[in-house]
This record gives C-alpha cells, sequence and structure tokens, in this order.
C-alpha cells in the first residue's frame, strides 16, 4: 500500500530512523523472527540444519499451508473462512473413497467438491447477507458431520494403485518433497493473482472499504464469491495432499486447522480486517510457525497439550503485538 | 439509540416463529416415537438442554454487545477440572473455586477486547485453544477423573418435589437474567453498547466496564454449566466437557432471533432455540440417526435462521 509522509519524515534524523524501524518491524518483522529462531535452533541444535529436517518440517506443514493461502485471500478481503479444517476432511474422505477410479478422479473430484462448497460459501454471504462468521461457522459443522457419516465414522484407506495421489503426499522430485513444490508453486500463483492481477487489487480493495470498492464499480459480489470458492479449493487441496501423505483419510483431519491458518496468516502480517498483507507473508507465517514447533519438538519433554496452549497464547501474542505496532505506526505518523 | 423506539412486533414475530418450530418439533416426535409425551422423558430433555441453555444465556448477553464467545466450551472444561481438583478442600471451596475461575477467565477476554481492541473471535478463539489444554495439563491427560459427593450428586441428579433441581435452577437464572436485562441499567447500557457503542461513549456509558462485565458473566454462567455437567457424570473429563457447545450457545441465540448485529437481546427466544435443538437432537436419536447427521441438520436450521434474521433486517 502507499506509504504516506515518508519522504518528509526521511531527513530528520534519529527520529526518522525509528519510524522506519518501527515501519520495518510492522512488514517484516516476521521474516525477522523468522531468521532469528532459524539461527538460534541452528546454534541449539546440529540435527536442525539438515536437509533432512527442514524437508520435513516443510513437508509437514505444507498443508496447513495450502489452507493458510487460501485464508490469506479472505482476510485479506475482509472476511474469515471458519469452515476450511472441516473441508481438509471431507476432500481427503472423497479423494479416497474416488481413489479406485484412478488419482485424477480422486485428485479432481474432492477439489472440485470444495470448490463448489466454498462457492456456497460466498453465496451465503453476499446472496443471503449472512455474516461470514456464522456463514462459514454452519458449512464448518455440516462438513464435519458428512466427513464424520460417510463410513460411520471410520477411516478410509486410499487405493494403492492411485500412485499420483500417494506421490503428491509421499513423492519427491529429485531432494525437493513434492508437496513443498507443489507449495511452492501454489505461493507462487497466489503471488502473481494478488499482485499483478486486477483482481488481486480488487481483493484488496473490498477488504479496505468494501462501500468504496462498491461505489467505484467494482463487481464485489463476484469478487467475495470466489475468494471464498478459492479457500474451498485450497482447502481441498490441502485434504489431498494429506490423504496421500497418510495413505488414508480420517473423518476427523483438520480439526483446529482453522484458527492455525489464521494464525499463520497473522503472523505473517497480514491485517485481520483485510486491505494489507499478502501471500508471501503467510507463507513466511507458515514456515515460522512450522519451525516454532519442530524447534519446541527438539527441546523434547513439552507434552503436547503445553504445544495446544503454546498455539492459543501465540495467536493472541501475535495480534497483540500487531495491534499494538499498528498504535504506535499511528501515532508515529501523526 | 434505538432501543425501546422499536416495536416490539418484530420480536414477537420472531420468537413466536421460533414456538412454532417449537410446537412442530414437539408434535414429530410425539408421533414418530411412542414415550416421548411422557413427564419423565420430556424431564429428561430439560436436564439435556440445562448446559446449552447457561452458556446460551452467557453468548445472548455477547452478542447483543456485537460481540462472541468461542472460549465457553474449554471454559466449562477448565471449571469442572478445576471443581474435580479441589474437592478435597471441601465442596463450598470446589464450587467457588470453579465459579472464580471461569469468571476471572471471561473478564480477561473482556479485557482484551475492550482494552486492547482485539476482535472478540480471535480472543475467544485463542484462550479456547488454549484453556482446553491447560484443563487437560491439570488432569495430566488422563480422560476420565470420576468422585463421589452427595451435594455434586444432588446438584447433577437431585429433585426438589417432581422439578429436577437443576431445571428450577436454571429457570431461577433465566427470570435473574430477563429481569437484569430489562429493568437494571445495566441491561439497559449492555443493550445501549450493542445498538451504538460510539453513542453509548458519548452518553456516558463506561463501554469498557459493561463489555468486561458481559463477557464475565459469560464466563460465570459457562463455569456453572461446567459445574452442572460435572455433577451430572459425577465426573470429569477435559477432553469432552463442553466440546462445540459454543456453536450450539451460537445456533440458540441466532435461532431465537438475537441478532448479530447487537442493540438487542430476546432472552426467552435463546432458550426457545435451546429446547429446538434439543429436541431435534434427541428426536434424531430415537430415530436412530447418527449424531452427523444431526450435525448436518443443526447447521442448515442456523443457516435458515441466519438468512431470515438478515432478510428482515434489510427490509426494516
Amino acid at each position: 500500500m502507499t506509504e504516506p509522509r515518508d519522504e518528509t519524515s526521511r531527513a530528520w534524523g534519529a527520529q526518522g530512523l525509528a519510524r522506519r524501524l518501527l515501519r520495518f518491524l510492522v512488514h517484516h518483522g516476521s521474516a525477522t523472527l523468522l531468521v532469528l529462531v532459524v539461527a538460534v535452533a541452528t546454534m541449539r541444535f546440529g540435527t536442525f540444519l539438515t536437509a533432512r529436517n527442514i524437508g520435513n518440517v516443510l513437508r509437514q506443514n505444507s498443508m496447513l499451508g495450502f489452507v493458510a493461502l487460501g485464508a490469506t485471500f479472505v482476510i485479506l478481503s475482509g472476511g474469515v473462512d471458519l469452515s476450511v479444517g472441516s473441508l481438509v476432511a471431507l476432500s481427503g474422505m472423497i479423494a479416497a473413497q474416488l481413489s479406485s477410479h484412478g488419482s485424477i478422479a480422486a485428485i479432481a473430484g474432492a477439489i472440485a467438491a470444495t470448490t463448489a462448497i466454498g462457492f456456497l460459501n460466498g453465496a451465503a454471504i453476499v446472496h443471503a447477507r449472512i455474516q461470514p462468521f456464522i456463514a462459514t461457522l454452519a458449512t464448518m459443522i455440516a462438513g464435519r458431520g458428512i466427513s464424520l457419516a460417510w463410513a460411520n465414522e471410520q477411516s478410509i484407506p486410499s487405493e494403492r494403485t492411485a500412485t499420483a495421489l500417494e506421490w503428491l503426499g509421499r513423492g519427491a522430485w529429485g531432494p525437493l518433497p513434492a508437496p513443498v513444490l507443489l507449495l511452492v508453486a501454489a505461493y507462487g500463483v497466489g503471488v502473481i493473482v494478488l499482485a499483478f492481477t486486477p483482481f488481486g487489487r480488487h481483493v484488496y480493495a473490498i477488504g479496505d472499504n468494501a462501500e468504496a470498492a462498491s461505489l467505484l464499480g467494482l463487481p464485489v459480489k463476484r469478487i467475495e464469491r470466489t475468494v471464498y470458492a478459492i479457500s474451498g479449493a485450497l482447502a481441498g487441496v490441502g485434504g489431498v495432499v494429506l490423504t496421500g501423505r497418510l495413505g488414508v483419510a480420517q473423518p476427523v483431519a483438520g480439526r483446529g486447522w482453522e484458527l492455525d491458518a489464521i494464525a499463520a496468516v497473522l503472523l505473517g502480517g497480514t491485517l485481520l480486517g483485510g486491505g494489507q498483507g499478502g501471500a508471501t507473508s503467510t507463507l513466511v507465517g507458515v514456515v515460522l510457525l512450522g519451525v516454532l514447533f519442530n524447534v519446541l519438538n527438539l527441546e523434547g519433554s513439552i507434552s503436547s497439550w503445553w504445544q495446544v496452549v503454546i498455539r492459543g497464547a501465540l495467536l493472541l501474542a501475535i495480534v497483540i503485538g500487531q495491534n499494538r505496532l499498528a498504535a504506535v505506526m499511528r501515532r508515529a505518523d501523526r | 439509540v434505538k432501543m425501546k423506539s422499536l416495536p416490539t412486533l418484530g420480536a414477537s414475530v420472531e420468537s413466536y416463529g421460533t414456538l412454532g418450530t417449537l410446537v412442530v418439533l414437539l408434535a414429530v416426535n410425539a408421533i414418530l416415537t411412542p414415550h416421548f409425551v411422557s413427564w419423565s422423558n420430556l424431564w429428561n430433555v430439560g436436564r439435556q438442554v440445562t448446559t446449552t441453555i447457561w452458556v446460551a444465556m452467557g453468548m445472548t448477553f455477547v452478542i447483543a454487545t456485537r460481540g462472541i464467545d468461542l472460549s465457553v466450551g474449554s471454559i466449562m472444561a477448565l471449571s469442572s477440572v478445576v471443581l474435580s481438583m479441589l474437592l478435597p478442600a471441601g465442596i463450598l471451596a470446589a464450587l467457588g473455586g470453579a465459579l472464580a475461575v471461569g469468571t476471572m477467565v471471561g473478564f480477561v477476554n473482556g479485557f482484551l477486547v475492550t482494552r486492547l481492541g482485539i476482535l472478540p473471535i480471535i480472543v475467544t478463539l485463542a484462550t479456547a485453544i488454549s484453556l482446553r489444554g491447560v484443563a487437560q495439563i491439570l488432569v495430566e491427560g488422563s480422560p476420565i477423573v470420576a468422585f463421589e459427593n452427595s451435594t455434586l450428586d444432588f446438584i447433577g441428579n437431585g429433585r426438589l418435589g417432581v422439578v429436577p433441581f437443576q431445571v428450577g435452577l436454571t429457570a431461577i437464572a433465566f427470570l435473574a437474567a430477563r429481569v437484569g436485562l430489562r429493568r437494571t441499567v445495566f441491561g439497559r447500557h449492555v443493550l445501549a453498547v450493542g445498538g451504538n457503542a460510539e453513542a453509548a461513549r458519548l452518553a456516558g456509558v463506561s463501554v469498557a466496564w459493561v463489555v468486561g462485565c458481559v463477557y464475565a458473566i459469560s464466563g460465570s454462567l459457562a463455569a456453572i454449566a461446567g459445574i452442572i455437567e460435572t455433577a451430572r457424570l459425577s465426573a470429569t473429563d477435559a477432553g469432552r466437557i463442553g466440546q462445540d457447545i459454543e456453536l450450539d450457545a451460537i445456533a440458540a441465540t441466532v435461532i431465537g432471533g438475537t441478532p448479530l448485529g447487537g442493540g438487542r437481546a430476546v432472552l426467552g427466544g435463546t432458550i426457545l432455540g435451546c429446547f429446538v435443538l434439543g429436541l431435534v437432537t434427541s428426536g434424531m436419536n430415537m430415530l436412530l440417526v447418527p449424531y452427523a447427521w444431526t450435525m448436518v441438520l443443526k447447521a442448515l436450521i442456523v443457516l435458515a435462521a441466519a438468512s431470515s434474521q438478515a432478510r428482515r433486517e434489510r427490509h426494516q
């Protein structure tokens, strides 16, 4: 976005420097934190900065990465999508169910289904004017219900013959894990769409001020619908990769991922309520979250329930920190 | 502030719509299941929905201020664990401790929402995740802790004459909440803050205090729900108690006609909403439909209620 008053403040020595430091923290704080965490972890644990460990961290977090990319679009447009965790499970179930018909049917069927559900989310929000939070909450409950009812709360194994499906989760291209490749490609597309296409600009505009965007003649309804469809599609990709990785689809998969995705987006520096941030920031957020919990695991001795507590506290700390920084920035700009 | 100026007609139409649904559900249940209309069964349904009612009453207050509280389920679990841990020190200490913990968490939620200006959905989401973890850590991951206590047994399973104790207690709490909302300055302030926080502030209402109290109320009501649930089970289960109850509470509030945009609270509607959800669940249960499909049905009911609410708002 534009940076007003920067030109005038530059001349004023220490004050300008402090201001620029603040601005740097707001825009690159998470990247700085990532570098710090990686540096400390490398010094502490010899096993940390190895191709094997880093590959594992990225592979483990790639599924959440897809979901978080979708959440980035939604949050940038000023909305929220709570249904993604359930859609991950549903997509996995569909993929496993269709896997006997071959990988392509499984992958396409699963992603098509969750894209359609995302589109319905958008339609409920745009046309029935239901608040995003309530509409996607309902989809979250219903989606989880369908996933559970699908096979009487049992898991569905995916067919071994669906080798491409398995490759998406477990495969590799040379030294690079397949899901990580796919993730990088997805974020590449995400960055281009958000930064260089009219659609991307419109997403920012709606998040910044939907009323103004509408008065400017932007097709607000269509864009919002599309945003939720994208979120559904990427949750579908996450579910497909997860099923490929585990070789089995679990109806309880993805529980709580909607929160992790929101946390990753915010941790990256995208502002809740929209208008500012982007796909690159989210990728930083996803990797940072993944590395943090990898370090916690390397520390050992921290029970999974403590990790849950830390996860919640971290989310809160991120938002409070963001909020404070923004307030300080506003004061500095005045 | 448009509080009393709006005709109450809209509210009654909403309530009657919910009431109509309730009557239809009762009729359908009565026809489909032979022994449905018996006192013992109706009291049973009443007992099953009491915990939801406690939580949903708090949620109605919160939603009336344009907020949301996703942490109620975790507060239930935490208060249940605290109750069981303090039980050796005496029942009063246990009940007081459980209630205090819930109220305190609620107050912290409110503080973060008002003083730091963070969205309620994010604040309570974070506390929801963390507190479930804290509850699990306190019981050290052991799934179920059972105990025996005559007072708790009375709270959970006792009767005053024909009325189950918890049903009577819930009825009294409902009346108190209704009076508090309609007849007290605090109640007026809650609605004023929800209707237009800026206007309320200019009129001299301490918005931060009111909102803080509302979340504290939600927390303490959730703690009571946790106590009742624990008393009924004679056990604490950090993983299961209160799981997903926030969804039911929000659903009941929306079905009951309290607008998500704040400014109005239809407590009676919320109670009806709880019974609608309870009857749907027990009806599906008796028809041997898996609970998973009940979830789908509940989601559809919420969508229908929310969209009709949105339509009405546009026409006003």
